[in-house]
C-alpha cells in the first residue's frame, strides 16, 4: 500500500470518505532528504581538490670537497650574469665576477616584475643568439600539438649544444635577507625565458659589500 | 481538477543527486591535518606531485622545519630505527599513532610526550617546539634524512617552503640532502598561469 507518489492518480480507484483520509499519511514528504543531499553535494563539491600542487625539479651539483679547483668548470666572464636576490624584493645584477684586486663592477637595481628580471634576460639571450626566440616557437608547437614533446626536448639539447660557449650563464645568489618566495620567483623566471644553466649560489663577502654600499644609495 | 499533478516528478533529479553525493564522497579522500600551515610561492612549472612514495620537507613561515614520509611501513621503521639511534623507546601505540600522522615538527626528546598527546595538546606543543633541529650540533633532520633513503631509496624528495620562509633556512635544508646524496629534488609550489604575453 505504501507506494509512492508517481503523479498518476493510484490505480484508478474512486474516492471514498474512508480512503481520503488514508491518503494523506501514505505519502512521504521527501524534501528534507533532498535538501540534506543537495547540502552535501554542495559541500563535497567545494571541498574536493582536483588538481594537486605542482613541483619544480632543481638539480644540484654533486658536492665533493675533494674535487680540487683546477677540476672545475670554469665559466666565461663575459657570459656569466650575476643576479643577487635580496630583501623588500629587490634584485640586483652585474656581469662578470667581483674581483677585490680590480674595479667592482656596478650593480643594477631591478625587480621580479615583467619589465625587471624578465626584459633583461630576454634581451641577453636574444643578443647572443638570434635564434633564440626559436625556442617560444617550439613551446607554443608542442602546446598546440603540432610538435611531440620528444622531438622538442632533442631539438632544445641540439641548440644548446651548438650554442654551449657562448650561451648565457646565470648565477642566482640569493642572500641571507632573502626569502623562499624570491628565490622561487628566480628560477620561475629561468624556466620562463628558457635560460639554459644557471645554478643556485650563496653570496660572498665582496657582494654582499656591494649590496650594502647599494642599499645606501 | 485536472489529471495530471501539477507538481513536478523529481525523481530523477533526487536520483542524479544522490548519485553526486556519492561520487564526491567516495573520490575525495581527506588529509590528516598538517602540522604547519604553508602558504606556498606560485610557479609555473608543471610538473605535478605523487601522493605516494616521497619524502616531503617543509619549512613553515618561522622557519620550522617539519618532516614526513609517505608509506605506513616506511614511518614505522623509520621511527623505530630513529628511537635506536636517539635512545627513545617507542611504545606501540605510539609507533601506531606516528605511522597514521601527517608531518611533524618535534625534536626527538619531545617526540614521546608529542604523540601520546591528543590533538588540541598537540597542537599546543608543536607551537611551542621550534621545529626539528637541522643546525650542525644535532642535526636530527639529517638522520631523518638519512633513516627515510635507507628505508625508502627511490622516493621522491620534495621541499616545501612558505613565501616568506628566510633563505639561509631553505639552503640548509638544501645542504643537508646534498650531504645526504640527494641531488636532485622538488620545491613544492602552487600553479601559476603561465607569463603575460
Amino acid at each position: 500500500m505504501a507506494d509512492l507518489n508517481t503523479g498518476e492518480e493510484g490505480g484508478g480507484k474512486k474516492k471514498h470518505g474512508k480512503q481520503r483520509a488514508k491518503k494523506s499519511s501514505t505519502r512521504i514528504d521527501m524534501t528534507p532528504m533532498v535538501d540534506l543531499g543537495f547540502l552535501l553535494l554542495t559541500f563535497f563539491i567545494l571541498t574536493t581538490t582536483f588538481n594537486k600542487p605542482q613541483a619544480m625539479e632543481i638539480n644540484m651539483p654533486v658536492k665533493d670537497d675533494e674535487l680540487k679547483d683546477e677540476d672545475k668548470n670554469k665559466v666565461p666572464a663575459e657570459h656569466t650574469l650575476n643576479i643577487i636576490l635580496t630583501d623588500n624584493n629587490i634584485v640586483y645584477w652585474y656581469f662578470g665576477v667581483a674581483d677585490p684586486n680590480k674595479p667592482l663592477p656596478s650593480l643594477t637595481k631591478t625587480n621580479y616584475t615583467q619589465d625587471g628580471i624578465r626584459k633583461l634576460l630576454i634581451k641577453e639571450n636574444n643578443k647572443r643568439h638570434n635564434m633564440y626566440s626559436q625556442i617560444e616557437a617550439w613551446k607554443k608547437d608542442v602546446s598546440t600539438g603540432k610538435m611531440e614533446d620528444s622531438d622538442y626536448k632533442e631539438k632544445l639539447k641540439a641548440f644548446r649544444e651548438s650554442n654551449k660557449m657562448s650561451s648565457l650563464i646565470v648565477l642566482l645568489k640569493p642572500d641571507k635577507e632573502s626569502n623562499y618566495k624570491n628565490v622561487v620567483d628566480a628560477l620561475d623566471e629561468m624556466a620562463i625565458c628558457n635560460v639554459g644553466s644557471y645554478a643556485l649560489l650563496e653570496t660572498n663577502d665582496i657582494e654582499n659589500q656591494m649590496v650594502a654600499n647599494a642599499n645606501t644609495f | 481538477m485536472p489529471k495530471n499533478s501539477p507538481s513536478i516528478d523529481m525523481t530523477p533529479m533526487v536520483d542524479l543527486a544522490f548519485l553526486l553525493v556519492t561520487f564526491f564522497m567516495l573520490i575525495s579522500q581527506f588529509r590528516a591535518e598538517e602540522a604547519a600551515v604553508i602558504d606556498m610561492p606560485s610557479s609555473v612549472s608543471d610538473l605535478k606531485i605523487p601522493d605516494k612514495d616521497i619524502m616531503m620537507i617543509l619549512v613553515d613561515k618561522e622557519d620550522h622545519v617539519f618532516f614526513t614520509i609517505t608509506g605506513q611501513d616506511t614511518r614505522r621503521t623509520v621511527l623505530e630505527s630513529m628511537g635506536e639511534k636517539y635512545g627513545v623507546a617507542f611504545e606501540e601505540d605510539q609507533i601506531t599513532e606516528f605511522s597514521n600522522m601527517a608531518s611533524f615538527g618535534v625534536p626527538m626528546k619531545e617526540m614521546k610526550e608529542y604523540l601520546s598527546a591528543g590533538s588540541t595538546e598537540r597542537k599546543k606543543l608543536q607551537e611551542k617546539s621550534a621545529g626539528i633541529p637541522i643546525d650542525s650540533l644535532s642535526c636530527e633532520l639529517c638522520d631523518w634524512v638519512f633513516y627515510g633513503r635507507i628505508n625508502a631509496p627511490r622516493f621522491r624528495v620534495a621541499i616545501k617552503g612558505d613565501q616568506v620562509s628566510g633563505y639561509p633556512t631553505i639552503r640548509r635544508v638544501m645542504d643537508i640532502l646534498q650531504d645526504k646524496k640527494v641531488n636532485k629534488f622538488n620545491l613544492i609550489t602552487n600553479m601559476e598561469s603561465g607569463p603575460a604575453e
